[in-house]
């Protein structure tokens, strides 16, 4: 453990935490841009300089380790002016375009902008022009407001394991990019999304949806059984965004699923009462010609939607368990029970899959039961 | 024929190759076939190629020795080679209008070469060349006789600095590498050299190989460490190529690998070619770079000697550091010391350009004054004019003015004038040239190779070259010096590495000592050194012209009017300020201001 000083206050840290750490442990507001607590140190947007007493230079808060006897400052007119000025310089090359940004209000830029009362600009000259390449279904990467915080890179990298994108080109001409500048082909898990401080990188489905006046939902993602967090924002009971809480189980993390899949939630393709099959299946939606190339995924096939009249009637679940029912005694009469086979889902909780396996060992009599987890 | 001992020195250095020096190798292969030399060729009479003797400006400078007695020509090309063959080698009398003269002597005279002894005297990919001018003699030294804290104190007493820029002392750099315990620990030879018109340690590479191995192998013996790279640009080939030779030469010889002078000490050597980015010159993006990755500045939370390369404990040095280490350990830590000043031992190596008569590469004491190197050495500026400013330490340097000319060259007062020692790219600036276009070319550089990792760097010199761009264009606006300045400061005191830390002392280094330059740009829109186009105007002084018209026709735009034999004009509308008519003017009657 070490103990420091910080504008006055003592704090007893960790050995190899940074004076940001232990800024954070007393609350004291230092801005950073490209900080994140789980990723590798940077360095890069320099706006959390402090004076460290005895060192000539201000330091990178987010880079400097907690010293014992460390006497530190936070802030000071020459820090402010610092980082002033480099806010200034992000500025100086940025689309400043805040009014039909996807993350206004909810922009570390922006709002960074807001609290040093940056209108004028000092440095105005050439910016970065982009030409955008965003046929992928989930990312909007408008690289013009990127400010090369490098969160995406490392988050990439370091987290998800994947890198699929990394830093190109040199001086201003300096741009995260995937490999040879093409779309992003990747994971799609998101996480890039999720850090970056800025409108750089948004969810494609997010557009023009609205910024605001959301109800915020804490759940659990309905997709496999790791439960993780999620939330909801919510307006007019349509889910808009997903994010995910840094302080739950799941750290703030999600896969493509979890953070991008909630378009079933408000489909009309969605199942929301029992069906039963009255066509046979050769009519099913399901044997729709594949297309090629493959369509997109959410794209609508078939005619008009699983609803279809034609193909289901509509039952109440009571009926619906007296046919199921009805069905498999039937078929374990005439054909045995091995002729039975159970797939249950890894959306369901280990409770009910635990019963679900009971059911076809006990009650139906086969081991023909599996699911994507395996029992 | 004279003598039975003859030995040829051609001078193939950077400055050697680019003046041509292989077509001088071959022809004096030929005519010492033609003239049925051969038969003696190599027993008696030997050609070498050898490394860069300095004197660049002279290139191709060929030695030639007959029974111990040294000619040196300078000028030479493959023209001149058949009458040196049949005066000088067969007729045993020198041609004595080529021969260097007095600049030479005088080149010579003030330098003491340490680093580059061998260079330019002995052939780089002989190593028994080497061995016979007392190589090796030191490593063997280090490893039979003396332990690793022992090194380490002969290096700290030596009082050698990093010759790489920061001149960090070396002897603590290694103490702190061999106080670290690990299994693994790495030495690494930094050969980046991206400071463009630098050749200090390429000559080393190229010319003296081995020593830089030499000083590579006692690092290794003094912090523990049996695993090295020598990291050097792509665009380095025979640099490259050298090493390679030289490390396998070792290899062969048991002076690489294991057990080596049966000491059973093993130490490994691998070259890794950088693809060319000035910022890889910068210690930890040079790891990340042999790491694999990106070559970006990483923040210095550990030392490299704590973690370094794939986070093991590392020793990094430069080029000239390294060469130096050999000396030291055979002549004693005391003497390096004696050679140069207080604070700083030993000498340094600089290559001396721009307008300068003697133009190359100098190895002088450190402490030497700038006035010592520019005239005595340097033999003054080229045509008569005058010393304006002096640039060093290359693009994150500065520019010493005229007036401070009797400074001490070592680091302390290097930064105490604004500027630093860097690398050592020491340009010489006379009266025509501008101080601020000179301040925008090195930006441009810098800004250009910013990694862009950092705020500061990435945009902040980008806007400051914008600003000098429309100061030049004759677009300055008041307050722009100013601006200027504290934009200056600012990247210097925020930037994450030492690109960023000093990429704008170019400029605030000249505006620190030729403001009014600056105010010329801005307020009466000139350029008193009429450098800067958009600030110079063409004019024809009515009483000089004599109405030949040859500027009229030369004139690419037209802008020239008036009939044969009368004062001619130029439409200050229609000029471009090519400068066509200036130059073609015989009777100086184009006034440019
Ligand atoms: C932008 C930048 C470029 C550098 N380029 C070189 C280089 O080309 N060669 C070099 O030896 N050191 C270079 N350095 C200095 C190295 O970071 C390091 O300090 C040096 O190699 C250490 O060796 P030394 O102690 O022997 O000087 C550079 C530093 C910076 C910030
Ligand atoms: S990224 Fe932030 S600062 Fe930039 S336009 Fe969007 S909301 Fe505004
Ligand atoms: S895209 Fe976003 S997260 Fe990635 S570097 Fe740019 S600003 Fe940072
Ligand atoms: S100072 Fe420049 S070169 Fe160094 S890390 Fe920052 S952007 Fe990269
Ligand atoms: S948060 Fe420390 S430099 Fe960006």
């Amino acid at each position: 453990m070490v103990t420091l000083k910080i504008d006055g206050r003592k704090v007893t840290v960790r050995k190899l935490s940074t004076i940001l750490d232990a800024a954070r442990k007393l609350d004291i507001p230092i801005p950073t841009l490209c900080h994140h607590p789980e990723l590798s140190p940077y360095g890069g947007c320099r706006l959390c300089l402090v004076e460290i007493e005895g060192i000539a230079k201000p330091a990178a808060s987010c880079t400097t380790f907690a010293k014992e006897g460390m006497i530190v400052n936070t802030s000071s007119p020459y820090l402010e002016k610092l980082r002033r000025t480099n806010l200034e310089l992000i500025l100086s090359d940025h689309p400043n375009e805040c009014m039909l940004c996807e993350r206004s209000g909810d922009c570390k830029l922006q709002e960074l902008a807001y609290f040093y009362g940056l209108r004028e600009n000092r440095f105005k000259g050439e910016i970065r022009v982009y030409s955008k390449k965003d046929n992928n279904p989930f990312v909007t990467r408008d690289m013009e407001k990127c400010i090369l915080c490098g969160q995406c890179v490392r988050i990439c990298d370091e987290i998800q394991g994947v890198g699929a994108i990394d830093f190109a080109y040199r001086g201003l001409n300096t741009r995260v990019s995937p490999p040879f500048e093409k779309d992003l082909n990747c994971e799609f898990c998101g996480q890039c999304v999720a850090v970056c401080p800025t409108g750089a990188l948004t969810g494609k489905m997010w557009a023009h949806k609205g910024r605001q006046n959301f109800k915020e939902v804490e759940t659990i993602c309905p997709y496999c059984g790791c439960g993780c967090n999620i939330t909801l924002y919510v307006r007019r009971n349509e889910i808009i965004r997903i994010s995910s809480n840094e302080e739950t189980i799941n750290e703030g993390w999600l896969c493509a699923k979890g953070r991008f899949g909630y378009g079933f939630v408000n489909s009309p393709e969605r199942l929301t009462k029992p069906l039963i099959r009255i066509a046979p299946k050769e009519n099913s939606i399901f044997n729709v010609k594949q297309t090629n190339p493959p369509l997109p995924p959410f794209t609508k096939v078939g005619r008009g939607g699983i609803n279809n009249a034609a193909l289901f009637k509509e039952v109440t679940w009571e009926e619906a368990f007296q046919y199921v029912s009805k069905r498999l005694k039937e078929i374990k009469e005439n054909y045995g029970p091995d002729a039975i086979g159970g797939l249950a889902s890894a959306r369901c909780t280990n409770e009910e899959n635990y019963l679900f396996q009971k059911f076809m060992r006990v009650v139906i009599g086969t081991n023909n039961v599996d699911h994507c987890a395996r029992y | 024929m004279s003598g039975d001992n003859i030995k040829i020195k051609i001078c193939m250095g950077p400055g050697g190759i680019a003046a041509g020096g292989n077509d001088v190798i071959e022809a004096f292969k030929g005519q010492l076939t033609n003239q049925r030399i051969n038969a003696s060729f190599g027993e008696q009479c030997s050609l070498h190629q050898v490394g860069c003797r300095g004197l660049c400006a002279k290139d191709v400078l060929v030695e030639i020795i007959i029974d111990g007695k040294e000619t040196i020509y300078e000028n030479i090309n493959p023209e001149k080679v058949p009458r040196i063959v049949k005066e000088h080698i067969l007729g045993d009398n020198p041609v004595k209008e080529w021969i260097a003269g007095e600049d030479y002597d005088n080149f010579k005279k003030k330098q003491i070469k340490v680093v580059l002894s061998h260079c330019g005297e002995i052939d780089p990919e002989d190593m028994n060349a080497y061995i016979e001018a007392g190589g090796y003699k030191a490593a063997h030294k280090a490893l039979t006789s003396m332990s690793p804290s022992e090194i380490v104190e002969t290096v700290k007493t030596s009082n050698l600095r990093g010759r790489g820029g920061a001149g960090f002392p070396t002897g603590l750099k290694w103490e702190l590498g061999l106080r670290i315990k690990s299994d693994v620990k790495y030495v690494i030879c930094n050969g980046d050299e991206g400071d463009p018109g630098a050749f200090m340690d390429r000559s080393v590479m190229e010319g003296d190989p081995h020593s830089v191995i030499e000083g590579m192998i006692i690092c290794a013996k003094a912090t523990e460490s049996h695993k090295g790279y020598i990291y050097v640009r792509a665009e380095y080939p025979l640099a490259v190529k050298r090493l390679q030779q030289a490390i396998d030469q070792c290899l062969q010889k048991g002076y690489l690998g294991k057990n080596i002078f049966d000491t059973g000490f093993d130490f490994d050597i691998r070259i890794f070619q950088g693809a060319g980015a000035f910022v890889c010159g910068e210690a930890t993006a040079l790891m990340r770079s042999i790491e694999g990755k990106r070559g970006m500045p990483t923040p210095k939370l550990w030392r490299s000697a704590e973690k370094g390369l794939w986070e093991k404990p590392t020793v990094l040095n430069n080029v000239e550091t390294f060469a130096n280490i050999p000396k030291i350990i055979l002549n004693g830590g005391d003497w390096f010391r004696n050679l140069g000043t207080e604070r700083s031992g030993g000498t340094k190596v600089f290559s001396l350009t721009g307008n300068i008569k003697n133009s190359g590469l100098i190895e002088v004491p450190l402490g030497i004054s700038l006035r010592e190197i520019i005239y005595d050495i340097g033999g003054g500026i080229e045509g008569g004019r005058s010393l304006k400013a002096v640039q060093t330490g290359g693009p994150s340097g500065g520019c010493i003015p005229a007036a401070l000319l009797d400074i001490e060259v070592d680091y302390e007062s290097l930064a105490k004038v604004g500027s630093i020692m860097g690398s050592g790219g020491m340009v010489v600036l006379d009266e025509t040239n501008c101080m601020v276009n000179t301040a925008k070319f090195f930006l441009e550089f810098t800004q250009a190779e910013s990694c862009g990792k950092c705020t500061p760097c990435r945009i902040g010199t980008k806007r400051m070259l914008e600003i000098l761009e429309r100061i030049t264009n004759g677009n300055g606006k008041e307050g722009d010096i100013e601006l200027l300045e504290d934009l200056g400061s600012h990247i210097r005191a925020t930037s994450l590495c030492g690109l960023g830390m000093t990429a704008p002392n170019p400029v605030l280094s000249t505006i620190r000592y030729f403001r009014d330059e600056y105010e010329a740009h801005i307020k009466d829109r000139k350029c008193p050194a009429l450098v800067c186009r958009n600030l110079i105007t063409y004019s024809i002084i009515e009483e000089e012209c004599t109405g030949c018209g040859a500027c009229k026709r030369a004139c690419p735009v037209d802008s020239i009017r008036g009939v044969r034999k009368k004062p001619h004009k130029i439409d200050p509308e229609l000029c471009v300020k090519c400068g066509t008519c200036f130059d073609v003017c015989k009777f100086k009657a184009i006034l440019k201001a």
